[in-house]
Parts: structure tokens; C-alpha cells; sequence
């Protein structure tokens, strides 16, 4: 039974990871109507942003509130400068940019600071504490915490606010939406540097679990868009459960299902995934939308 | 007094033209429309004015040229388009979508009533308030973009072939109740129309386009009682 608790908190937070950038492209796929694959590289890049400034001997709470800022500009800036070109054509063609992007990103860090790890301050304490006979370390403990703060905050955003409702309207017909006086480009902006905000309160919260490398975020994007697919792209708790249960079920399935063990267990979010893409396309928590033709 | 003149207005999509010259007026609170076949620039001659296309002549409102704005600053001056195929938001409520429309509108309450006053006007969107626009019919929806554009306040609206697809009898009640919105609000609207019996229930005049040319203009009882405007557009 105790390993059992243990497997299942460490799931949750592994799963964690994953619900940190699935929000972040969760926020961009509500505000562009894009999946951005470059989500994970931006992330890394704002981490880099506050590695830096905490080496500058910037108290790391400070270095993670500029890096928050300097990453909303910069999110912006990539929607202004390249995504526009590709906004008004195939939404196809804009995704493979945003592949791209990754690949720049993930180059110029490595240009900048190398390949080799960097030790990344860890925001919360390491010392663990026992529930139900399981060692949580605070650290999840304050991940956990983040995330769930993130998310209500995602969906009140979303769902409850003018300037929410705007981002989705842009997302869906930016055409329709100008011609009600939306400042299409601006909102625009405003989703990618919100976008890119939520990646850099990723990247410090995964840094130091993962150390700091350009790749670190290339396994975690993985699953999250499994958790974006999972949870249903419109849904911020949504997808923060889903990428909490393949946290949880990958554990578990490493364990308890012998084929399995660690070395297929980044098998199982797919087989989940496959499961929802046939079962429930819209997602375990999307809203499924009908089209009349 | 003249809301918007467009004077000798053109337009290209690339090297064609579209638009040779089109010339008219709105009054205040008056409408018209804008009748002609297929490909005569009608559709053209709105995105000209809600600055969807760049046009050349002179497009007066309020007396000033409004060429050359962006549609979200057109769409702040006063001007509500509702384009063609209805620009909808699909994955949004009926009632965001009404929203949206008041997107620009600091008052909150007036526009709670003015939701309410759609809904009195469009009993159908009542029902499918909490809806996707998606699963609307397509009368519905028509309602929806219409009533979106009047959650703007506008003194215009530009109105583009809201039978366009629908069924004879569902096109009537929907241009009978724009037609019952213009006479409760006083609206101006420009209205463009292929089928010149249902644009004659809304408009006081119209002039009819040929290759982005006005060829003929007039009230429209004048218009209703022309063979030519019967042969034409009317079916005999």
C-alpha cells in the first residue's frame, strides 16, 4: 500500500510538469485557435532568462517575476514579428512554423548556454513530508499548488472575463471579430505574451526537477500535448487532469503491468491518447462542437 | 441629412477591378439597397466601406472619407457589417456572440437590455441562448449575426444577402424582423440583396449594379414598377 501512495504522489507529480505547459498551450490554442509546438522551447528559453538573473545574484522570486515579464514581450514580439504572416493562411502551414520555432529556440539556448546542465534553484524547499506513509516533498507539494492556482485562474480568465471572451472570439473568425471593433492584432499579442508568461512560471517550476538543458522541455511537451489531446483542448482543468492521471497511470503501469515496466512506459499517454482520439474526440473534458453543413 | 456618400468609389482584387465607379447615399435612418446579379461588386461595395477592402474614390461618413481605416476603427465610428456567410462564431454561446458584438459598449446595462430587446426580436435565439452558434439553423444564425451587429449600437448597418441559403419563408421572417428592428431603432442600413422582392420589404430605394457600375437608381416603388428590374432580378 505504501508504494502504491508513493507511486501515485510521484505521478501527480511528474503529472505536474506536463499540466504546467499543457495550460500554456491550452492559453494559445483558446487565444490563436494553434497548437504550439514552440510552447515547451519558449519555456526553456524564459528559464534560461531567470537562470541568468539569479546568477547575477537576483533573488530567485525576482528573477522569475522579470523573466515572467520580459517573456510576455517576447511572446508578443514572436506573434507580431512572425506568427502574423502566417495567421490570414492555412492554419496547417502555422503550426509547422511553430515547429520550427522550437527547433530556433531550442538552438539559439543552446548557442547562448551551451548543452551542458545548469543547476537551477529550486523554489521551494527539498525536505520531504509524510501523508498517508508516502514522502511528498514540499516541492511538489508547491508545484501542485501553482498549477491548480494557474488553472482557476485560466478558467475564470476564459470563461468568466470580456478580454476572455475576446481572445476565444479572434481565435474562432478574427475576420467577424474586427468587424465588432476587436483589436484583433493586439489581443493576438496578448494571448501569445500571456502564452509565453505561463511557460516562464513553467520553466522555473521544472527546472530544477529536470536540470537545466535547451531539450529539458522536449520529453515534458510530449506529454502535455497527450494531456492537451486527453483533457480536451478547450479546457484548462481539463487537461490539468488529464496530464495528473497520465502522470499517475504511467507510474502505475511501470509497476504493476509487467510488459510494461520503465522502459514502455512512455508508451502508455499514447495509448490513452489513441483510446480518446477513438472513443471521445473532443476529449475527456472539451466541449464537443456540432456543425450543421 | 446624408449619413455616408460613396462617391465614384473602385476597387481591385489584384489586377481586376471590381468596383468602376460606384456612386451613393444613405440618409439618416433611411435604407437601401444595393441590388444587382452575381459578381456585380455588391458584396465588394460594403468591404469597401467597413475597410475589409481598399477602395479609391471617396467614401464619406459624417461627412469625412473613411477610406483607408482599419475595420475595427470603421466598426468604432458606427458602422456594424454583417458579412456575408454571417460571420459567426461557431464555438461561442448565442449569448456571447451578442457579446461580442457589444464588444465596444461601456454600459453595462443597456447592454443587458439590448440582449433582451434581440431576443424579444428573434424569439428563436431565446430558446437557443445557451447554444454553439454552430448548432444553429441557418435562419437562426442570420438572426444571431444581426442581432450581433446591433449589440454595437450602430447608426449603420451594413447588411449582406441575409437570405443567402435559406428558405423562402424563413428569409421573409427574417428580413420582416430587420425590418421591424430599423422602424424600433432608427438604424441607417445598406443592404445588399440578390432577390429584389425581399430587399423592397426593408429598403425606401435602391440602385442596381452591373460590373461594379450603378446602372440604375431609384425608390423603390419606382424600381418595383420597372420591366427591366422585374426581368432581371425578379423572375419574370
Amino acid at each position: 500500500m505504501g508504494q502504491f501512495i508513493q507511486l501515485v504522489v510521484d505521478g501527480l507529480s511528474n503529472g505536474s510538469i506536463y499540466a504546467v505547459l499543457a495550460l500554456a498551450i491550452v492559453l494559445v490554442n483558446q487565444a490563436t485557435g494553434l497548437i504550439n509546438f514552440a510552447q515547451g522551447g519558449m519555456a526553456v528559453f524564459s528559464a534560461y532568462i531567470t537562470w541568468l538573473l539569479t546568477e547575477h545574484g537576483l533573488s530567485l522570486i525576482l528573477a522569475i517575476l522579470l523573466s515572467v515579464l520580459a517573456s510576455f514581450v517576447l511572446g508578443a514580439l514572436v506573434e507580431r514579428l512572425v506568427m502574423r504572416r502566417f495567421e490570414r493562411g492555412d492554419p496547417d502551414t502555422a503550426v509547422v512554423v511553430t515547429i520550427g520555432l522550437l527547433t530556433l529556440i531550442t538552438g539559439i539556448c543552446g548557442w547562448l548556454w551551451t548543452y551542458n546542465n545548469q543547476q537551477f534553484r529550486s523554489l521551494f524547499s527539498l525536505t520531504t513530508v509524510s501523508i498517508f506513509g508516502a514522502a511528498v516533498s514540499i516541492r511538489s507539494i508547491g508545484t501542485f499548488a501553482v498549477i491548480a492556482v494557474i488553472m482557476l485562474f485560466l478558467q475564470a480568465l476564459f470563461l468568466g472575463t470580456k478580454f476572455g471572451l475576446a481572445l476565444r472570439a479572434v481565435a474562432i473568425n478574427p475576420k467577424s471579430a474586427a468587424l465588432s471593433g476587436l483589436p484583433v492584432g493586439r489581443l493576438l499579442m496578448a494571448g501569445w505574451g500571456l502564452a509565453a508568461a505561463l511557460g516562464a512560471v513553467a520553466g522555473a517550476l521544472v527546472a530544477p526537477q529536470l536540470t537545466l538543458t535547451p531539450g529539458m522541455m522536449d520529453t515534458a511537451l510530449v506529454y502535455a500535448l497527450a494531456a492537451v489531446i486527453l483533457g480536451g483542448q478547450s479546457s484548462p482543468v481539463g487537461v490539468v487532469v488529464a496530464a495528473w492521471l497520465i502522470g499517475v497511470v504511467e507510474n502505475l503501469a511501470a509497476v504493476y503491468v509487467h510488459f510494461i515496466g520503465y522502459d514502455l512506459k512512455v508508451a502508455v499517454p499514447f495509448i490513452l491518447t489513441f483510446v480518446v482520439l477513438v472513443v471521445r474526440p473532443q476529449g475527456l473534458f472539451g466541449r464537443k462542437v456540432v456543425a450543421r453543413v | 441629412m446624408t449619413l455616408l456618400e460613396l462617391q465614384s468609389v473602385t476597387a481591385f482584387y489584384g489586377p481586376v477591378q471590381v468596383l468602376d465607379g460606384v456612386s451613393l447615399s444613405v440618409p439618416e435612418g433611411g435604407a437601401v439597397g444595393i441590388l444587382g446579379a452575381n459578381g456585380a461588386g455588391k458584396t465588394t461595395t460594403l468591404r469597401s466601406i467597413s475597410g475589409t477592402v481598399r477602395a479609391g474614390g471617396r467614401i464619406l461618413y459624417d461627412g469625412a472619407d473613411i477610406r483607408g481605416k482599419r475595420p475595427e476603427q470603421v466598426a468604432a465610428m458606427g458602422i456594424a457589417h454583417v458579412p456575408e456567410g454571417r460571420g459567426g462564431f461557431g464555438a461561442l454561446t448565442v449569448r456571447e456572440n451578442l457579446r461580442i458584438g457589444a464588444y465596444l459598449r461601456r454600459d453595462r446595462k443597456g447592454v443587458e437590455s439590448d440582449i433582451e430587446f434581440v431576443l424579444e426580436l428573434f424569439p428563436n435565439l431565446r430558446e437557443r441562448y445557451k447554444s454553439h452558434a454552430s448548432a444553429l439553423s441557418g435562419g437562426e444564425q442570420q438572426m444571431l449575426a444581426v442581432g450581433r451587429a446591433f449589440m454595437a449600437k450602430p447608426r449603420l448597418l451594413l447588411l449582406d444577402e441575409a437570405s443567402l441559403g435559406l428558405a423562402p419563408s424563413t428569409a421573409m421572417t427574417v428580413y420582416d424582423a430587420i425590418a421591424k428592428l430599423r422602424r424600433e431603432s432608427g438604424i441607417a442600413m445598406l443592404v445588399v440583396e440578390q432577390n429584389a422582392n425581399l430587399a423592397f420589404r426593408l429598403v425606401d430605394s435602391a440602385t442596381v449594379l452591373e460590373t461594379g457600375r450603378n446602372v440604375l437608381s431609384g425608390t423603390s416603388a419606382e424600381l418595383k414598377g420597372m420591366d427591366e428590374i422585374r426581368r432581371a432580378y425578379l423572375g419574370g
